[in-house]
């Protein structure tokens, strides 16, 4: 991924972008496809927030295995994050709750914000983008 | 005021790119500005030039290729999602073209609002 290090529009703007994740990590092909947008959003050193929820909480479970599915399994990229320098990532308490989840079942730390503090995070974005 | 619009959706299966080419030509007739439109996901299936629908109908990809040409509307389809989808430069509608997911980023960067169609 080395080439996406230097990518910079040249406006030397930076804003604060939210990936909102709301769906299942199999099933559909969008939060495959979303890490993506994610990962070359950071190359462009934007200000990156990752929001898991409803289904999209179900993409951070510790355990994934997608031998019988035949499917690429991504889980691994959330692990590698960090590595682009994405850290805000902010569960749902509600959808987490409501699918019997709790931080111990996920690969990687999080933030578990309830409804009304989800709110206030997302209207401080500039850009709020949902898979 | 400059708008970006991202289509996640193919074409006739979902509503998403009909409501975001409306919602493109109605803020063009208002005065705004729309300088671009990226397909993501299925979406960058509206971009092909071989489909061809029912004459009572309307065309999906055709009248996005009107919008550019009357307006100067950028119709990028993202690369790597068009690559899994046989989407290809040789089939590509007029208006269309290929290109990589920095210019979807670009427009949450540059333009004063980035509106989202798709399921």
């Amino acid at each position: 991924m080395s080439d996406m290090d230097e990518m910079d529009d040249g406006s030397g703007i930076i804003k604060k972008f939210m990936f909102l994740n709301r769906k299942a990590p199999h099933g559909t092909v969008y939060a495959l496809e979303g890490l993506e947008v994610v990962l070359i959003t950071a190359a462009f050193d934007q200000d990156v927030s990752l929001v898991f929820t409803d289904d999209g909480v179900f993409q951070l479970m510790k355990g994934i295995d997608t031998k019988g599915i035949e499917v690429k399994d991504f889980s691994k990229t959330y692990r590698a994050l960090e590595g682009y320098d994405i850290e805000k990532l902010y569960v749902d308490q509600a959808s987490m709750d409501a699918r019997g989840l709790t931080e111990d079942d996920l690969i990687v730390d999080v933030t578990v914000l309830s409804v009304d503090e989800m709110a206030n995070l997302m209207a401080e974005q500039d850009v709020v983008i949902s898979f | 005021m400059q708008f970006g619009i991202l289509v996640n959706e193919g074409p006739y299966t979902h509503q998403a790119s009909d409501t975001a080419y409306l919602f493109a030509r109605t803020a063009i007739e208002k005065g705004h500005k729309v300088p671009r439109v990226f397909f993501y996901h299925d979406g960058v299936n509206n971009s092909t030039r071989l489909a061809t629908p029912p004459q009572d109908d309307r065309n999906v990809s055709a009248r996005w290729s009107k919008l550019a040409a009357d307006h100067g509307v950028d119709l990028v389809v993202c690369v790597a999602a068009a690559q899994r989808r046989g989407i290809s430069d040789d089939i590509l509608a007029p208006g269309y073209r290929i290109s990589g997911l920095g210019q979807l980023v670009e427009m949450g960067i540059q333009y004063d609002r980035l509106v989202t169609f798709g399921d």
